[in-house]
């Protein structure tokens, strides 16, 4: 058990409220490696969890612990995690690179392993060259870059990333998602919080939906959306024959809804077991009853669970 | 992904504490926050501070004001005590003091950058350490320097033989070592209240004018109140002791065995409450 808790985060019975105000209530998560994303409106609770995660915040009940390591003992956790923050501002007058590096040598690393340590950061966020310039001498992009440049130089285990894809040019963002798929890979843990719901569906590994306070929803975002009964899943089947696919399609008591497309060259379909019509799709196919051009899953996306939960498009959280 | 990186990696001593790891935690602490106090926007206002009883005292050195105890040497003694007393300690080093202790924290937290020392593997106790020495060292640096260079341009510019015999032969030495020590005492004493003050309240001129208030008003204070300041035990120290006037309640001085213990022990146990509450700290900068 104990080897287990070593390897997850976990969040026991978490709740912190702001004087009256709620922050998060009863979050109860066991977070394994890879990368998983924290989604919601504005004042969901992201940052309140990611503060929490970190001993920036305390929580008023429950406990936290992060690969065995409770959150107030930063000694012992910041050896094996880092926290990307919103927060824009930076200690006064530094460089890009001095800033990584002082920061290091804090962490208790000597001059030459910080200057290291130092270097490899600046190299995986491409701030090489601009890691002499004063950090107020850059874009905001620049800015993103250099504090997750901070929080990967001590090589944590744990990376904790609050909206880090935000101010950065489309290529600049398709880099930063391959860094943390290339992390994830490595067996890091990587929490991360972003409103740009396909690119937290493209990137996930699985999603913790929050809401007023309050985990919604959490797993693998398939898996969430196949426990969504009410919400019968929608299909669509581009085939050669859609009426005798319709026929079949009918007999079955998942299905709620079947409607052929005006072009009498798709079918539209809703059903509360995806599986079993999956399967029901083979049988017909394999019979050479109906030739299949394509498949494609309507609302199987983050954003359609984030829409039938949380009720709105998302959009910024 | 952690590095494995020996000099990182904390290691015992006899004690069972990292005290290698903890010292290069504080020297590394001590760079940064050495840097912000000297070079750094807040530090003009320190430096004006700092240079204010020099301005009089360069006009002195160009003007001898009329009296005749401007020309008695053996009245200089006297006049550096009451400035000295007056100016330096009790305002110099009290408000130079609360500016750079009560920064240390609460500068941060106006800059929004406290975070990056709490998201460091570093024990918050460490890091209080760290910044207490920083303003420790920063303060010692300007108001001892400000002691010694007050007292040397008040004697020099009249009586630059005398002042050689003074301070060579005679008692100037003892007098300017003593006063720098007491410079160095309060800079201690005030800058572990100031510390805690910025760590506990929002808005922390309010008590540091409080505690300006009651250090201005201990010669007015029974005895026993007296000794609930950093002044009376500073006063206890000084080498030419001053007139209080008629209306001050006479104590007897505390010999400088008990006031300078007690004034480290007093320090030591702000500091430990310093300690709790940054171990409990939470950032929200919104509210702060």
């Amino acid at each position: 058990m104990t080897s287990i808790a070593n390897q997850l985060i976990i969040f026991d019975d978490v709740s912190k409220f702001y004087g009256e105000i709620l922050g998060v209530n009863r979050v109860n998560l066991s977070i394994a490696p890879g990368i998983t994303s924290l989604v919601g409106p504005n004042g969901a609770g992201k940052s309140t969890l990611m503060n929490l995660m970190t001993g920036l915040l305390r929580p008023t009940k429950g406990r936290i612990t992060l690969l065995g390591i409770p959150t107030d003992h930063p000694e012992a956790l910041f050896r094996k995690v880092g926290y990307c923050t919103q927060f824009d501002s930076f200690p006064r007058g530094a460089t890009g690179r001095g800033f990584v590096k002082s920061f290091l040598m804090v962490h208790g690393y000597d001059q030459k392993k910080a200057n290291e340590l130092t270097e490899i950061a600046l190299e995986r966020v491409n701030l090489v060259e601009a890691g002499s310039r004063k950090v107020a001498a850059y874009s905001k992009g620049m800015r993103q870059r250099i504090r997750l440049a901070q929080a990967i130089a001590h090589q944590p285990d744990v990376l904790i990333l609050d909206e880090p894809l935000n101010g950065l040019d489309p290529m600049v963002r398709a880099e930063t998602i391959a860094l943390f798929r290339k992390l994830a890979s490595d067996g890091l843990h990587l929490l991360i919080s972003s409103h740009i719901l396909h690119e937290v569906d493209m990137m996930s590994d699985r999603v913790v939906l929050l809401n007023n306070g309050y985990v919604v929803a959490e797993g693998n975002i398939h898996g969430v959306r196949n426990e969504m009964q009410e919400h019968p899943m929608q299909i669509l089947i581009r085939c050669d024959d859609p009426s005798r696919l319709a026929s079949h399609v009918f007999a079955q008591d998942h299905v709620v809804e079947a409607r052929l497309h005006e072009d009498n060259g798709g079918l539209f379909i809703k059903t509360r077991d995806a599986d079993s019509f999956y399967l029901l799709l083979n049988e017909v196919v394999a019979n050479g009853e109906v030739n299949v051009e394509s498949v494609a899953p309507v609302d199987d996306d983050l954003s359609a669970v984030y829409q039938y939960l949380i009720g709105t498009e998302g959009g910024s959280t | 992904m952690s590095a494995t990186v020996d000099s990182v990696t904390p290691k015992t001593s006899n004690d069972g504490l990292p005290w290698s790891l903890w010292l290069r935690q504080i020297a590394a602490i001590l760079r940064l926050e050495i840097e912000k106090n000297f070079l750094g926007r807040r530090s003009i206002l320190i430096y004006l501070i700092t240079l204010l009883p020099l301005f009089p005292l360069l006009v002195l050195a160009v003007f001898t004001p009329p009296g005749n105890e401007w020309r008695d040497f053996s009245k200089y003694s006297t006049i550096y005590a009451f400035l000295y007393n007056g100016l330096i300690l009790r305002t110099v080093v009290f408000f130079g003091c609360a500016w750079i202790f009560m920064n240390l924290f609460r500068g941060e937290l106006i800059d929004r950058s406290l975070h990056y020392y709490f998201l460091s593997a570093v024990r918050r106790e460490v890091l209080l350490v760290g910044k207490y020495l920083s303003g420790l060292i920063t303060s010692i640096i300007l108001f001892t320097g400000l002691t010694i260079a007050a007292m040397l341009l008040l004697y020099f510019p009249h009586f630059s033989s005398q002042s050689l015999r003074f301070f060579f032969d005679g008692q100037g030495l003892t007098q300017i070592l003593t006063y720098a020590g007491i410079t160095m005492l309060a800079c201690v004493g005030y800058g572990a209240f100031f510390v805690v003050v910025g760590l506990f309240i929002r808005n922390p001129i309010i008590p540091a004018l409080l505690l300006y208030g009651w250090e201005w008003l201990n010669f007015l204070l029974p005895p026993l109140l007296k000794k609930v300041s950093v002044i009376h035990y500073l006063n206890s120290l000084v080498p030419v002791p001053l007139s209080e006037g008629p209306f001050a309640v006479i104590a007897e001085p505390t010999p400088a065995y008990i006031a300078i213990p007690s004034m480290l022990l007093v320090t030591a146990l702000v500091l430990v409450l310093s300690a709790y509450r940054i171990r409990h700290m939470e950032i929200r900068y919104g509210s702060d």
